[in-house]
């Protein structure tokens, strides 16, 4: 087909990623020896990144509907309805791979690409929020990459315009090769107003919108599905360049157009670029897509169509307009100074066809290139049950309050105030509740609804019990949005695993997706959007299973939500839910006693849901003054942050006899919350849950300056506070 | 009051502050172009809103300095009316000559959000007269480029002239280098112009303007202005 066809050898099979019996169903597929361009479109559509070729049969066990889901999985994000004709929609991503290579422009690119999601479906973003997983303080590439991805993630959020409110951060040395950025977004929509990308109608014009072509991020799903070795700093040209301001006129021009009610489908270029977004327009819509690559706009002379048809330069979008409205799109357009261009036509042929200096550069079935994919059912093995770990066969190394002080201040522990005051998190004059609390709460426009965003995930847990872990990254997101008062409602995924083709890996997804099912079922919370990026290892060893979940949830009246800060001196401090002493893979095992072993604290998913009820039962009636819920460190270290956000301090009472100091203060059993009740208050509240079965203590009252255990030295609040703040700044300040 | 912000491409606090604008005077802020050559006739108040117009390409407020609209903002001051530039809209101010000095790289080099205190140095100008000289606001940042700077003599000027109106300090209003979040000479968080009615300041007051959102101390510079107007109508 084209003038001097290059010759497709199995190196060049290979070197796209593609696999001899993968080629070979190409082969079957077109009946012929396929173009380059067409090598190139196979690769990136049957990648691991587009196809979920590994995961996609185990994904089909997740709950994903519910009465309030509008839209599911499979469109560029999903929608829920939260009443009064309001849609949120949302989605989260990773950029793991690019951020790893060129950590700034990885991690702006993530939140480009995963905002762009968001308002393709009509939003307009209101929030973001993310995960970053990091190798250990002490590897020497730690600093420079967290010093990167958080000025990338702030410097594109912040100029495009959108508050960050929340995340998560951590350092494990399971990250050092391979790093995790997972991206959120949230936005605010019309719910009759939602956008999709099938395309319909024959002889529609195909628009292409937003920044020019260029040879930036060639390949990049590609690289993405593939694991890294020592030559991965080479792989830098595959990373894309961000540019924020681009994003902010797309999308502003893009929710004027779809006001003018120009559009009937719009799909926006992620990866894959032109590839994917092409042929699922045409594919979802069972439409057949001419593309004419003379007219899309280059960055620079002499792309071929294969460059140009895997490009992923950011900012670009791809649109079906209604050909009355194409004059008023355009003018909307240049109004912003975008480009825009008609590139093709939707065609009733089910054919892909790609025309270039007129030629045809690639013909292909065009529903095949995405339902032919290739469906793997890998082998996959459980991973092994790890023993139940006693508290009393662990010998406390320090004291109480020793530990205390060592945790509060530890990298897996302490505050990112660091991080999260790089990024603007008051833009839009609608943050409730900011970054440092269990959820950020975002008022809707103005109000009385809220949202409560978190993300979660505790990958030590998935790691030992892929099964509990994945039950529990949603109970904790469950926990955490009721924690200020939300109803949690939906959950966007982030599957962020090693090599698929080694069984034990693919027992973690499998493990963690069957968790992360059950939970979700039990505490009414469908996924309603999501992503898996597989091949997180370098050199053969693999990334802790981190399945990354984002949790939506809602408040009927924002001024109604609690915070983790005590109020009041002399309010009754309430543990809810009940405390065995789980030390199993707890922070404090691990950091104090060095040891990261043992199972991990089993979920009881009744329990979860029923202590929840309870607690969001006492914010919205108002008894609940103060509200945190238990999880990395325990009781004692959620006892400590409260006192330090509220600057008051507390007297607690000795644990139980029939469990050991140590795991009474730091065990992480699970479904549990501190909540503070004034002192009238406190008889009816341990009467009702009592009456409703909920394990209820009162552990202490809140007073003074100090924590003070009864037997213990106290301890300063300020000198905790210190502690807290200080491990970050001096961290990246060169001093830890 | 009939105000009029100015829509930059790449500005994104237009929103926040035509929020607060409408609560502080009950009238809708008129959006206006960056193409445009006029302002809306009537008009007493332009505001330059935050965010990063141009992308902050090229230096910060560089651009939007040479666009069309700005030869109206500066012939609406050259005749006295009053103008009020948020964080970008203080750099825009600066590259557009109306106030003197620029404003740099935060001394740390990072972007900073968090809440911050200003001090109030008078009460007796259109943008402080809700506020009581001395009186200690609290209001949030979020900005890369906020470190004022300007040569000895003018900033000898803005201070002999009182033309400082608000400083970075502590909560007890003490000013120093610990409380000067990102460096800038003599804490200087907004300047006035010599006739003394083109505001520039880099936090943000139009984010604190709802008790029912936590704080309300950025509302007296709002409140100051419709009550200057009211009076001189």
């Amino acid at each position: 087909m084209s003038s001097k066809p290059t010759p497709i050898t199995p190196e060049l099979v290979a070197s796209h990623g593609l696999k001899p019996d993968e080629y070979q169903r190409i082969l079957t597929l077109i009946g012929r020896e396929p173009s380059i361009t067409e090598l190139g479109i196979f690769s990136a559509m049957w990648n691991e990144h587009c196809s979920y070729k590994s995961s996609r049969i185990h994904l089909k066990g997740l709950p994903t509907k519910a009465p309030w889901v509008l839209v599911g999985p499979g469109e560029n994000a999903g929608v829920i309805d939260i009443g009064d004709n309001q849609a949120i929609v949302f989605k989260m991503e990773s950029h793991n791979h690019p951020s790893f290579i060129e950590p700034y422009q990885g991690a702006t690119t993530g939140v480009g690409g995963i905002l762009r999601d968001v308002f393709t479906m009509g939003a307009r973003p209101i929030a973001c929020l993310n995960a970053l997983s990091f190798g250990a303080p002490e590897h020497p590439k730690t600093r420079r990459l967290v010093s990167g991805v958080v000025a990338g993630v702030g410097g594109y959020g912040n100029s495009f315009g959108v508050p960050t409110v929340g995340g998560q951060v951590r350092f494990h040395t399971r990250y050092d090769g391979n790093i995790l950025v997972n991206a959120m977004a949230v936005g605010l929509a019309d719910a009759d107003k939602i956008f999709l990308a099938a395309a319909s109608g024959v002889g529609m014009p195909i628009v292409y919108l937003g920044s020019k072509t260029g040879r930036d991020g060639m390949g990049g799903a590609t690289m993405a599905s593939a694991e890294f070795d020592n030559d991965s700093d080479e792989k830098r040209p595959t990373v894309q360049v961000g540019d924020p301001f681009a994003e902010k006129l797309l999308l502003e021009a893009c929710l004027e157009i779809m006001a003018a009610d120009c559009v009937i489908a719009i799909q926006d270029m992620g990866a894959a670029g032109l590839t994917c977004s092409a042929v699922e327009m045409g594919a979802k819509g069972d439409l057949g897509v001419d593309l004419d690559l003379d007219a899309v706009p280059t960055r620079e002379p002499g792309m071929t169509a294969y460059e140009m048809m895997l490009s992923e330069s950011q900012e670009r979008m791809l649109m079906v307009l209604k050909p009355e409205k194409e004059k008023q799109a355009e003018a909307i357009f240049k109004k912003w100074g975008l480009d825009f261009a008609i590139v093709g036509t939707t065609t009733p042929t089910l054919r892909f066809v790609v025309k270039h200096g007129g030629e045809v550069k690639a013909d292909l079935p065009i529903k095949e290139l995405g339902d032919e994919a290739p469906l793997y059912d890998r082998p996959h093995v459980e991973s092994p049950k790890l023993p139940v770990i006693h508290a009393r066969d662990i010998k406390p190394p320090i004291g109480v309050v020793e530990a205390l002080e060592k945790l509060i201040g530890s990298p897996e522990l302490c505050s990112r105030r660091w991080v999260w005051e790089q990024y603007d998190h008051v833009i839009g004059g609608n943050t409730v509740q900011r970054p440092g609390g269990d959820a950020a709460v975002v008022r809707i426009e103005d109000g009385p609804k809220g949202l409560a965003l978190t993300v979660d995930v505790t990958p030590r847990y998935c790691e030992a019990d892929p099964y509990e872990g994945g039950k529990q990254a949603v109970a904790e997101a469950y926990r955490n949005i009721t924690a200020v008062g939300g109803k949690p409602l939906a959950i966007t995924d982030n599957l962020n695993f090693g090599n698929p083709e080694r069984p034990e890996i693919m027992g973690q997804l499998v493990g963690c997706l069957k968790g992360i099912a059950e939970a979700c079922i039990a505490l009414d919370s469908p996924i309603v959007s999501g992503n898996v990026s597989l091949y997180n290892e370098t050199n053969g060893r693999g990334i802790l299973p981190t399945p990354s979940i984002g949790g939506v949830g809602l408040l009927d009246d924002f001024t109604k939500s609690a915070t983790l800060a005590f109020k009041a001196e002399g309010e009754a401090i309430l543990l809810i839910g009940e405390t065995r002493g789980w030390l199993g893979q707890s922070v404090y095992l691990r950091d104090i006693c060095g040891r990261e072993e043992g199972a991990p604290p089993p979920v009881n998913l009744e329990a979860e849901k029923r202590n929840g009820t309870v607690v969001r039962g006492m914010i919205h009636s108002g008894t609940a003054t103060a509200v945190h819920d238990l999880s990395d460190g325990g009781l004692l270290v959620a006892l400590a942050e409260m006192a330090i956000a509220g600057r008051i301090g507390a007297s607690l009472d000795a644990g139980p006899e029939a469990i050991v100091p140590h795991a009474w203060w730091f065990g992480e059993d699970q479904a549990r919350y501190i909540v503070t009740v004034p002192q009238d208050e406190l008889l009816g509240v341990l009467t009702k849950l009592k009456a409703v079965g909920v394990p209820c203590l009162q552990i202490g009252t809140t007073a003074g300056h100090t924590l003070s255990i009864a037997g213990e030295r106290a301890v300063d609040i300020k000198a905790l506070e210190h502690a807290h703040e200080s491990w970050f700044p001096n961290y990246m300040g060169g001093k830890a | 009051m009939k105000s009029a912000i100015l829509v930059f491409p790449g500005i994104n606090r237009e929103r926040d502050m035509a929020r607060a604008l409408q609560l502080a005077s009950g009238s809708e802020p008129a959006m206006v172009w960056h193409a445009d050559t006029e302002l809306p006739k009537g008009t007493d108040l332009v505001v330059v809103p935050g965010g990063f117009s141009y992308g902050d390409y090229l230096r910060c407020g560089a651009i939007a300095a040479r666009a069309p609209v700005m030869d109206a903002v500066r012939k609406f001051a050259g005749d006295g009316g009053l103008v009020l530039g948020v964080c970008n809209g203080f750099q825009i101010l600066c590259e557009s000559g109306l106030l003197p000095g620029v404003l740099m790289r935060n001394a740390r080099l990072k972007f900073i959000c968090h809440d911050v205190h200003l001090r109030v140095e008078r009460s007796d100008t259109p943008f402080t007269r809700g506020y009581n000289a001395g009186q200690v606001i609290r209001v949030p940042v979020a900005h890369g480029e906020g470190n004022y700077e300007a040569d000895e003599e003018t900033l000898q000027r803005l201070e002999g002239d009182g033309r400082v109106l608000y400083r970075y300090c502590s909560a007890s209003g003490e000013v120093s280098d610990a409380h000067n979040i990102n460096g800038a000479a003599a804490s200087i968080a907004g300047i006035v112009s010599e006739r003394g009615n083109v505001l520039g300041m880099m936090p943000h007051p139009e984010n604190h303007v709802e008790a029912i959102m936590g704080c309300t101390d950025g509302r007296g510079l709002f409140a100051g202005l419709v009550e200057h107007l009211a009076k001189a109508a």
